[in-house]
């Protein structure tokens, strides 16, 4: 029997698949994900897990959850609350259900509300029965006998069948929101290649799935999201993370630098993604040198500056902190040295895979001594891939460490990315040195490593294998020009002048501001921010509200024109994910009397409440 | 002019010209102290390399902190006065990044043993095609005078008035329990020994580690006097060989054989009972276990019995050759990189204007 079925067509849909860190559900958020990009949504992702790899079974933190807000429209967060929540055990459901307005839909795993599980997680009584639900639009479903039941002929032992249940809850999910399909059986097929079996399993499940929501009457409605096609600008799109985009920029900028990549790492979360995809490239000339440690990583690195690859070392903050000795030998030798840090939650170990922001201070201090260094941070998924280039730029032009700043928002989340075509990159072309560059008084033609180029104040990069061009470098304070060792007072002193000017010289895109109505109000924010801040002003606008909205991605040297910016508006409001660090930075360059408001809970912004508090702020 | 019977080597450019010592002093002032030992092995490498005959500007130095970390300046090659016992590491991103250089690294107790022995034992587990120089002072001299990890329990010095309570590292025990292919211990002013060693690690395609007795005349002087003393050495100082039997001491009047009951090796008279017992050293053996044992021979205190020389030297695969290697087949299974390919994907949509 076919039920006749109510399609709805909603405008935008927030998904949040929730179970044990067991049950596969990055894997099924990450496939629904797939099939909505290619279907055309616009979309944003936010995966949440613990640290843990596999944390007890069925307690709260235990939980894994991915979140997938789609749209016909463009938009820029991973949304505040679900519409929808699949909740594969009662600690699922605990964890979550906060999280979620009245009326949303909540699609439970019966089979694993039982009396052991309920009592786990502190409930006493099944919320499935006690009418604490009773606000949402719950259905019940025993996805676990469901799925035995559908791979009955496999062959499979209970555990193995079981395990499928996760594709079953996509093929159902799939249905419910008309999401094509073949991509992901494709999928299925090449993951479990060698294992036939299992493969046909999983698809079995999630055809299981599909058809359960086609038939079974306890699902009424399903909904279509029209493709975004507005939304987007002409041209091919794919959908992309923001730890792949970085590596896809990397690459990209040593084939526009003509300069082989190399990357000295140690495995870090939320950073070892980069390390892994890179080391999948080496056809295209890249080297990825796994180090013992993080200091050796960007040591590695910073010897393979020294010999004329493009070097990069990835991190997250603890490493940062570890590596920062040696950033300050490259701010001395002045080498190109990309450095790397998917920010995640500190201090210390902190939230190994929790999002924060705060490790912009140590960024821009961060080392003994005057070690200025410059500071470039991406604001969505997608454009990790532009600042990776941005941040290969200025290090190749000015011959200087750069610390690229992401986190572990964008480095998991990911979005449509129109895919650029090749003449659209930069040159990011470098001249190596190869002849004397100064005349003695005598007449005589030498190399001299610190004579600057005038315009950029960059030393010339000499590498090992010209000839005539042999010099030493050091981290001891260097005479200008010869580079030789040299304790003179006035020469330090210059020296420490001169690095600073080479580094407040950068050029760096002024500030773009958007504000459509003239208003009174600035919010100014710096990298993963840029979604739920955008949102937010969109939310304000919308309900006739003018503020402007301005978003950094130069935090050191800041664009040229920021401190006018900031002058033009009566009140700045500085939304970070730390307690006020780009504020401090702000408020200590330009005296501006900049409000901070701040999240450090290891989480995103939720649009709603930035916006809440953003016009707290406009009428105050 | 050497035999250059090394693969390794034979990436490096040759040397247009000939070369001479001139041509490997830098025209930077040496600012040792008078009478350092580090004058000396200044002198037999700079007097070493026109015989390697490498073209200068392939040939790089690189340091970490500490006296003998001074080094690269007064070499008139390629450069990088690092940071404190981070030499390996950055020497192996340029050695792995760039095959067609010889790559030196000057070290000394306290840089490898101390702040950077991770370091250390890392590159020479992997092999990296590296000479690291480890000047071994038994002693801090740049910040003068602290214990190091080699000095001998006991010892006296500004840190530890009541003697330093740690037990030393046995640099040559260290590198083969690394895994190092090659380990080799010379002295200061031992020109030729020196020279003779540097020339067998230069060749040696790897990591070698050579470890050289270096007095700090200000906070350590004398400290290697008992091998250097003409008579005291006779019987202090055993010089290994490969292919020939260990024999020391007046006469070579002493020999080192193996004691049958337990493994280890053992000191005996040489006599013409003992004569088919006494070892012949064999650098080039698969195991290191007797190589380890002959590092175990000196006293730590008296320096009696301390063999100098190629503990080890075996041939096992390169790192920056393997990764090379790796490179290569990833070219050839799936040729030369295409980037647009790359950042297409999978699974693209189009979306029309």
């Amino acid at each position: 029997m076919t039920t006749e079925h109510e399609v709805r067509r909603p405008d935008r849909v927030i998904i949040r698949f929730a179970g044990d860190s067991g049950d596969g559900m990055q894997l099924t958020g990450d496939r629904f994900m797939a099939q909505t990009a290619s279907f055309g949504n616009d979309l944003s992702t936010l995966p949440n897990f613990p640290a843990e790899i596999r944390a007890p079974a069925g307690t709260l933190p235990g939980v894994s959850s991915f979140q997938l807000h789609f749209a016909d429209h463009d938009i820029l967060t991973p949304g505040d609350a679900p519409n929808v929540l699949v909740a594969m055990n009662p600690a699922a459901l605990k964890a979550n259900i906060g999280d979620l307005p009245r009326g949303a839909e909540i699609i439970v795993n019966t089979d694993e509300f039982t009396k052991r599980a309920l009592q786990k997680v502190g409930y006493d009584a099944s919320p499935l029965e006690d009418g604490s639900l009773d606000g949402y639009r719950v259905h019940p479903v025993p996805l676990t006998t469901l799925t035995i039941e559908a791979l009955k002929g496999f062959g499979l032992a209970r555990k193995e069948a079981e395990r499928s249940k996760n594709m079953f809850a996509l093929g159902l999910l799939s249905w419910m929101y008309h999401r094509p399909t073949e991509g992901t059986e494709t999928f299925l097929r090449r993951k479990f290649a060698k294992k036939p079996q299992i493969a046909a399993a999983n698809i079995a499940a999630f055809r299981a799935g599909w058809n359960f929501g086609e038939t079974t009457e306890d699902f009424a409605v399903s909904y279509e999201v029209a493709p975004a096609a507005k939304a987007f600008p002409t041209g091919t799109y794919r959908n992309i993370s923001g730890n792949l985009a970085l590596a896809y920029g990397l690459i990209s900028a040593s084939r526009q630098a003509d300069l082989p990549l190399f990357l000295g790492s140690y495995p870090i979360t939320p950073a070892s993604d980069i390390l892994h995809e890179l080391s999948r490239h080496k056809n295209f000339g890249v080297r990825t040198f796994q180090a013992e440690d993080e200091i050796a990583g960007i040591g590695a690195a910073l010897g393979a500056a020294f010999g004329g690859s493009l070097a990069v070392t990835t991190t997250s903050g603890p490493g940062v902190a570890l590596k920062s000795e040696t950033v300050g030998l490259a701010v001395s030798l002045e080498l190109p040295l990309l450095v790397v840090d998917i920010q995640r939650g500190g201090p210390s170990t902190g939230l190994p895979t929790k999002t924060e922001q705060a490790d912009l201070l140590q960024a821009m201090y961060g080392r003994n001594g005057e070690a200025p260094v410059p500071i470039v941070a991406p604001k969505t998924p997608a454009d990790c891939f532009d600042a990776a280039l941005e941040a290969a730029r200025i290090a190749l032009t000015y011959r200087t460490p750069v610390m690229l700043l992401s986190d572990g928002y964008l480095a998991n989340g990911s979005e449509p990315w129109r895919i650029p075509d090749l003449e659209e990159l930069p040159d990011l072309r470098v001249q190596f040195a190869s002849g004397p560059n100064h005349t003695l008084d005598d007449g005589t033609e030498v190399f001299w490593p610190y004579k600057r180029d005038p315009r950029t104040l960059a030393r010339p990069w000499a590498v090992p294998g010209t000839p005539g061009l042999e010099h030493r470098i050091g981290g001891i304070e260097k005479q200008d020009g010869t580079g030789n060792i040299s304790y003179d007072p006035a020469n330090h002193d210059f020296m420490v002048r001169t690095r600073q000017a080479r580094i407040d010289g950068i050029e760096v895109p002024d500030l773009e501001v958007d504000d459509p109505h003239g208003a009174a109000i600035l919010v100014l924010g710096w990298g993963s921010t840029y979604g739920p801040i955008t949102a937010a002003v969109r939310r304000l606008r919308g309900a006739g509200d003018a503020i402007a909205q301005a978003h950094l991605r130069h935090l050191n040297p800041f664009p040229r024109n920021l401190g006018e910016v900031l002058a033009r508006y009566d009140k700045v409001v500085v939304p970070e994910m730390n307690l006020g660090q780009l504020a401090t930075l702000i408020r200590a360059k330009y005296l501006v009397d900049a409000h901070s408001y701040n999240q450090v809970n290891g989480m995103p912004f939720k649009a709603e409440q930035l916006a809440t508090a953003l016009k707290e702020a406009i009428d105050d | 002019m050497t035999d250059i019977g090394n693969g390794l080597l034979q990436l490096v450019p040759r040397a247009e010209a000939r070369q001479s010592m001139k041509d490997f002093k830098s025209d930077q002032e040496v600012r040792w102290c008078p009478g350092c030992g580090d004058y000396a092995i200044l002198a037999a490498v700079q007097g070493f390399m026109p015989e390697l005959g490498l073209a200068r500007e392939n040939i790089v130095f690189v340091s970490g902190i500490g006296c003998s970390s001074r080094f690269p300046y007064y070499m008139n090659t390629y450069g990088m006065h690092s940071i404190h016992g981070r030499a390996p590491a950055i020497a192996t991103g340029l050695a792995t990044s760039r095959r067609d250089l010889s790559v030196w690294v000057v070290t000394g107790d306290g840089d490898a043993l101390s702040i950077g022995g991770n370091h250390l034992i890392h590159a020479l587990r992997r092999n990296v095609n590296l000479k690291i120089l480890l000047f071994n002072n038994r002693i801090y001299g740049l910040t003068k005078g602290q214990y190091s990890p080699t000095s001998e329990v006991g010892k006296v010095t500004k840190s530890t008035p009541m003697g330093s309570l740690d037990a030393p590292f046995n640099p040559v025990s260290l590198a083969i329990g690394a895994e190092a292919s090659f380990v080799a211990r010379t002295i200061d002013s031992d020109r030729k020994h020196l020279t003779e060693v540097l020339r067998a690690a230069a060749e040696h395609p790897g990591t070698a580690l050579v470890e050289i007795y270096q007095n700090c005349n200000i906070f350590n002087d004398g400290a290697f006097d008992a091998l250097k003393d003409r008579q005291q050495a006779e019987e202090t100082v055993i010089r290994l060989e490969h292919g020939q039997p260990i024999r020391f001491g007046a006469g070579l009047g002493k020999a080192v054989v193996r004691d049958p009951a337990t493994g280890d090796l053992a000191v005996v008279t040489d006599t013409d009972e003992n004569e088919s017992r006494v070892l012949v050293h064999d650098a080039h053996a698969a195991s290191p276990a007797t190589a380890f044992a002959l590092s175990r021979l000196a006293d730590p205190d008296t320096l009696h019995r301390t063999p100098i020389g190629v503990f080890r030297s075996v041939e096992r695969p390169v790192y920056d050759t393997l990764m090379a290697d790796q490179l290569d087949v990833a070219h050839e299974l799936l040729g030369k990189g295409d980037l647009g390919a790359l950042l297409a994907g999978n699974d693209t949509w189009t979306v029309a204007g």
